[in-house]
């Protein structure tokens, strides 16, 4: 992904707009983000040693956690547009709510499967009915469907509307479900994902880069997206507009007989 | 030790990202050429 | 609003006694997946320990609201089905029927229609499962609870999918996942109410129940003015 983040030069200036999502933001952000995400690779799997008790298996928690944040961070994202599209109605907040929804889903596969692969070393299981992994597991779902009705067939503004509503119930639902699944598994044992063990310093560090890094690229990947919704929603429209366009004709030949 | 493990969700998350990220930004290729300019906001 | 909303119900239920789509088809079906649950889990594992209850009977709270949870779905799929042709809930609109009217009134008809359907189930569960009854109270007051919040909660979500041709496979991934803490708090307390199991705070779990209840009461009033003003 380092040698794709970058876009080549944009057109010669002209009328003619470039014919790509990126701009001079984009290509800054896109290479400040593969700078961290290459020294978080270098840091994370070369300069960093292995932890006492997990071992190299601690390599995967420079990736997991960060993309917990961006996970996290994409549904807030998609809560706080929902909201203000249903205050202003404006599309640019429902297609970043809606952008960002698919980015959360997307860090959000990440941080499962890095989850897992972290766990089977450490814990010797895959998985584990641990309240935090449970929640998220149920938030996953919650937003995959989130996605869905996105993608029914429906006028543009109901379908808008709908996904409004939608984003702003499913963040109130994570918070219930957390709650709810905290106090079932509180009954049993406590909290189990152990992981205050001893972290020195190096692995700090990459850790850290780990979080600038996914945050970068998840505002990166967030602009590409939302300006790809966009696009489609133009074309949406102008696919309408030209159908109209057309019946309306249709009806005048016909007024003309 | 366990570095099976770390190969693995490293390729998963970066190379789920890279894929990501080649079919976001052809789409966004596509669909640009299909816009005309005075219907293009938000993209610089 | 509660007048509309009580016509909304009769009406709903009137449909229903006419059509017995309910009754001759859901009812059976929650009743089936019983008897397959038995076939799924076998009747002869014993479980081990003070009680040595069969795995089913020890299992059978779960197994009774998983039955319950999608007997639930279809009758949600119903009561939104009989609203799709024809511009229905437009007509309710410009009928000037309050929209929280609207949203109560299915509930409560869904709400009827679903104790109809566990009480059916959990006489069959009785049956099948051979379970006793330590706190009958209890149970009485978690299938009421959790049946107001799966039938709130569910009508919400159902509605947010009303109209689409996907609607059948799209409503059970919408609202499983915002049921799943009813489930947790049902099967809890129901367990506590059967076996009065010390482990398990029966009573907390239903305060749960009448929480999420009263949640999706307040959430699914103030939705459904937007919801419903469309096109």
């Amino acid at each position: 992904m380092t040698t794709s983040e970058v876009a080549p030069e944009a057109a010669p200036s002209g009328a003619e707009p470039p014919p790509h999502t990126g701009s001079a933001a984009t290509r800054r952000l896109g290479f400040f983000a593969a700078v961290a995400v290459a020294l978080m690779l270098f840091f994370g799997l070369y300069i960093s040693g292995p932890e006492v008790t997990q071992g190299e298996a601690v390599r995967l928690f420079y990736i997991h956690v960060p993309t917990i944040a961006a996970a996290y961070l994409g549904f807030f994202v998609t809560l706080v547009g929902s909201v203000i599209y249903l205050r202003t109605r404006s599309q640019f907040w429902d297609l970043l709510a809606a952008s960002s929804a698919e980015l959360g889903v997307l860090f959000c596969t990440f941080l499962l499967v890095s989850g897992a692969l972290w766990g089977k070393p450490t814990w010797g299981v895959y998985w584990q009915w641990d309240p935090r992994l449970t929640s998220t597991a149920v938030l996953y779902v919650t937003y995959i469907g989130y996605l869905a009705l996105r993608r029914m067939e429906l006028p543009p503004e109901v379908r808008s509307r709908r996904a409004a509503i939608l984003g702003v119930i499913s963040f109130a639902n994570v918070i219930v479900v957390h709650y709810s699944v905290q106090w079932w598994r509180g009954l049993h044992q406590g909290s189990t994902l152990g992981i205050d063990s001893e972290i020195g310093g190096m692995q700090y560090f990459s850790f850290f880069l780990g979080l600038i890094a996914m945050l970068l690229v998840y505002a990166w990947l967030l602009l590409h997206r939302f300006r790809v919704a966009w696009l489609s929603q133009q074309i949406e429209e102008l696919g309408l507009a030209r159908a109209l366009a057309e019946r309306r004709a249709e009806t005048d030949n016909g007024g003309a007989f | 030790m366990h570095w099976e493990f770390v190969a693995v969700g490293y390729s998963f998350v970066f190379g789920g990202l890279a894929l990501y990220t080649f079919f976001l930004l052809r789409r966004g290729r596509q669909l640009s050429r299909r816009v005309p300019p005075d219907r293009r906001r938000f993209l610089d | 609003m509660l007048r509309d909303a009580w016509l909304m119900a009769v009406k709903d239920l009137r449909i229903e006694l006419s059509s017995r789509v309910v009754f001759s088809q859901i009812l059976p079906f929650g009743f089936l997946i019983l008897i397959l649950f038995g076939f799924a889990v076998s009747p002869d594992l014993a479980v081990v320990g003070e009680a040595r209850r069969s795995v089913l009977e020890e299992i059978s709270p779960g197994l009774f609201w998983i039955a319950v949870f999608l007997s639930a779905l279809m009758a949600l799929g119903r009561a939104f089905a009989i609203e799709a042709t024809d511009g229905n809930l437009d007509a309710l609109r410009m009928a000037g029927i309050d929209p929280s009217g609207v949203f109560l009134g299915k509930a409560l008809a869904v709400a009827v229609q679903l104790l109809a359907i566990e009480l059916v189930v959990g006489l069959g569960a009785v049956v099948v499962f051979d379970v006793p009854f330590a706190d009958p109270f209890l149970l009485a007051v978690t299938i009421v609870l959790a049946t107001a919040g799966i039938t709130l909660a569910g009508t919400l979500y159902a509605a947010l999918a009303t109209g689409l041709r996907v609607r059948d496979t799209l409503v059970p991934l919408l609202v499983l996942p915002v049921l799943a803490p009813i489930l947790l708090g049902a099967t809890l307390a129901t367990r506590d109410a059967l076996f009065d199991d010390p482990a398990v705070l029966g009573w907390s779990w239903a305060s749960l129940l009448a929480v999420f209840g009263l949640l999706y009461l307040g959430v699914g009033m103030l939705a459904f003015g937007p919801l419903l003003e469309e096109s």
